[in-house]
């Protein structure tokens, strides 16, 4: 078993363990962390199951960025749905048989890589452009555009330039997850496009990428709207009533 | 402060987005709260020794009660949507006046103490210490945010600025940085009742001279009761209501509906303040506080239903958290929402065909509303979303033969505050108020040429009491801004006579 090959297994059980510990983590903290106040943004639904519609067209539409700012909503929705669909397509190293649907997907996804790419594109050069974006922005917003644009260019490279040894690739990557290495192919494109990866996965739960479980967890959005018909009290409030 | 020496904005057809102007309004910062103003609502008088290490304290504690505040730090992409949504940007061109960078002061120094990226990498993501330079431009810009949260509804994360500026007033209270206007205001609730420091007798004498004043000028006796033990309703309504021009004329009207529904109902003088300013300021416990003389008032006078005035932001604590701070309600009439808003009221009593209402006395204007803030984007009225915005209009209608909106991304979710919401209706910050409004004052421009607007209605004490001063700025009259309830009252014709007034009501009090 080559070096490398070792050296991308341990990163990649490093960055899962932390990306998944992170979140969890994460997900614990925003869960367990009272909302004393009914706070939604009305109008809002006053049903449970309007509230699970609204998050619904908010996570898959961005319905509220579509009521701001056309341009983002352009870019923003051309990357993150370029991201699923590229997503999809890559279950397809982690499945064996590869499932019909992803198999059909295949295509589409080859391309949605450009929408993905493009769409970031798009998002950094606001960042450059309107003035007020640029005020906003830290030097980790540029740099996370970057990533995610270099993880997109390496891919597509591969697709349509420097091919790599697909098969071997998923061996690879069915291997880790029996705990079985298998050796990975050293092509440049494929180790820089990988690397990045397990990058992004480390950073995930430290950074704004939390912004992807933060939306279901936000008061605003996942209150349905009934303060006059329900009581809803916190823990600690209720304590104030006792003393 | 000083005589105002600022630029006016100059009215556009519409309201373009400004280009940043770095620094433009940080010199505006509202009077300090002294010793004797902090100590009513439990803050330090002055600010303390160990300041640094408290605030960071006081911050986790608040992020560890408020899920809101620990997931809207944690999940801004800064995408930008909201950088133009900001009436207080728009009218200013200060950049910290965009929602994200508002957010951004408190966000980086949560990364700093919080975060494991801010800890090491504080330069990459924008982490900072918490200095000095740091605090006063928390008391500068989080006392530039009206809570009005516009910004909420464009973020596709709702994450709202409203509730990052209320944790910072809170953790500046708590290390004896607080801000006279309101913790003055909340100790003169604690000890006289209401924001203004009326106290009962005053309220009494002017309640009388209202009786007097509407005999006159109707021939018949509308009684405007306090502290009347037995009736049906309890009123909770600004206290600018009993004082203030167009208010007072508002809560003639309420009174003129009460007494057309032949329904008995009573003012208190220890609930003689519909609006909660312990919410501008984060702080449940004061805000709940001052909720609980609702509930004692209530409970004191025997009453069966609670109704509030019109009050934009004293409409969202009613709405959306009375039952959290001061129920449960169950002594109440359960057939009836608590508490209720007037215009649920009244609108409910037109629906019914209850009121006779002679829309021609209004003729002398054309009538536009102004959806106050809080009340659109915090609230609700009727059984149904976006009652809000149906409910009022329906009423003026009802009271108008001529009526228009303003633009409709000017109106309903996307209403403008007035720019003078949320704690900053203080002279000291005049220049912040009148710059707010402009972006106001374009839609009503819009409509007073467009479509011959003489008046705009509004359901919210700050937001009549902003109006009328800022208004003249703008080149127009002070007295265009009305109250709805007031046009109510101009319409209505009073059938009923006082004589048979206990008919309904069923209660044990005659008329004195």
């Amino acid at each position: 078993m080559s070096f490398l090959t070792i050296a991308y297994a341990a990163l990649f059980y490093a960055a899962t363990a932390i990306m998944v510990a992170g979140l969890v983590y994460r997900v614990y903290l925003f869960a367990s962390s009272p909302a004393p106040l009914k706070i939604p943004t009305t109008p809002a639904p006053m049903s449970k199951a309007g509230v699970g519609l609204r998050l619904f067209r908010e996570v898959v539409f961005f319905e509220s960025l579509f009521k701001g700012n056309k341009w983002t909503w352009i870019f923003g929705y051309a990357f993150h749905f370029g991201l699923f669909l590229v997503l999809l397509r890559h279950l397809r190293y982690f499945i064996e048989p590869v499932p019909t649907p992803i198999v059909l997907i295949q295509p589409i996804g080859k391309y949605a890589a450009f929408a993905m790419i493009a769409g970031l594109a798009g998002l950094w050069a606001r960042r450059f452009l309107v003035d007020r974006v640029r005020y906003i922005s830290a030097p980790s917003d540029h740099l996370l555009l970057l990533l995610l644009i270099l993880i997109g260019v390496s891919g597509v490279a591969m697709s349509f330039v420097f091919h790599t040894d697909v098969v071997a690739v998923k061996a690879f990557f069915l291997g880790l997850m029996t705990f079985d290495l298998r050796p990975l192919p050293g092509d440049a494109a494929l180790l820089v496009h990988l690397f990045l990866v397990a990058v992004l996965m480390i950073i995930f739960p430290y950074s704004k990428l939390l912004h992807s479980v933060g939306v279901f967890f936000s008061p605003t959005r996942n209150q349905p709207d009934d303060p006059r018909e329900r009581r809803h009290i916190a823990a600690w409030a209720k304590k104030l009533e006792q003393s | 402060m000083a005589s105002q020496e600022f630029d006016i904005p100059e009215l556009q057809d519409y309201v373009e987005i400004p280009p940043v102007t770095v620094g433009a309004t940080g010199h505006l910062k509202p009077y300090v709260a002294g010793a004797q103003f902090q100590a009513p609502l439990g803050f330090p008088g002055e600010l303390v020794e160990n300041w640094q290490e408290k605030a960071i304290d006081k911050m986790g504690e608040l992020l560890g009660k408020y899920r809101s505040l620990q997931v809207f730090l944690d999940s801004c992409v800064k995408c930008g949507a909201c950088t133009d949504k900001c009436h207080y940007y728009l009218g200013t061109k200060d950049p910290k006046n965009m929602p994200v960078a508002r957010q951004d002061l408190l966000r980086k120094v949560y990364r700093r103490y919080f975060t494991f990226a801010g800890k090491w990498f504080p330069k990459l993501v924008g982490a900072t210490d918490l200095t000095r330079e740091v605090l006063d431009d928390w008391y500068s810009y989080f006392h530039q945010c009206s809570q009005c949260r516009r910004c909420s509804v464009f973020c596709p994360y709702g994450i709202d600025t409203a509730e990052i500026s209320m944790a910072a007033r809170e953790i500046m209270d708590s290390i004896g940085y607080g801000q006279k206007y309101c913790n003055e205001i909340i100790g003169k609730v604690f000890k006289i009742g209401n924001n203004l420091g009326l106290p009962g007798n005053a309220i009494e004498n002017t309640l009388e001279g209202l009786e007097e004043d509407v005999y006159d000028a109707t021939g018949v006796k509308v009684k405007y009761p306090l502290d009347k033990p037995g009736c049906e309703i309890l009123l909770v309504t600004p206290s600018a209501d009993f004082f203030a021009e167009p208010h007072i004329d508002g809560l003639i009207g309420y009174g003129k509906v009460f007494h057309e529904a032949g329904v008995s109902w009573t003012l208190s003088s220890k609930a003689s303040e519909a609006a909660n300013f312990g919410m501008f300021i984060g702080s449940y416990e004061n805000m709940r506080k001052i909720s609980l003389r609702i509930r004692e008032a209530a409970l004191e006078l025997g009453v069966k239903r609670i109704v509030f005035g019109e009050c934009g932001h004293a409409w969202r604590v009613a709405y959306s958290f009375l039952n959290t701070l001061a129920g449960p309600w169950d002594f109440l009439d359960p057939r009836y929402p608590v508490p209720q808003h007037i215009c649920e009221f009244t609108y409910d009593l037109i629906k019914q065909g209850k009121l006779t209402l002679d829309k021609s006395k209004n003729d002398d204007m054309v009538v536009t509303y102004h959806d106050s803030c809080n009340v659109a984007r915090a609230s609700r009225m009727g059984d149904f979303p976006g009652g809000q915005f149906v409910i009022p209009r329906e009423v003026i209608k009802a009271a108008c033969n001529h009526y228009v909106d303003m633009p409709a991304d000017t109106i309903g979710e996307r209403t403008f505050c007035c720019g003078g919401g949320g704690g900053l209706l203080t002279d000291d910050l005049m220049e912040l108020r009148v710059k707010g409004a402009m972006p106001r004052m374009t839609a009503l421009k819009t409509v007073v040429e467009e479509r011959s607007v003489t008046h705009m209605a509004a359901i919210c004490a700050i937001c009549k009491a902003q109006f009328t001063k800022v208004l003249p700025y703008y080149g127009f009259e002070m007295d265009q801004i009305v109250s709805v309830h007031q046009l109510i009252s101009n319409a209505i014709v009073l059938t009923r006579r006082t004589d048979d007034e206990d008919e309904e009501g069923g209660d044990e009090e005659g008329d004195d």
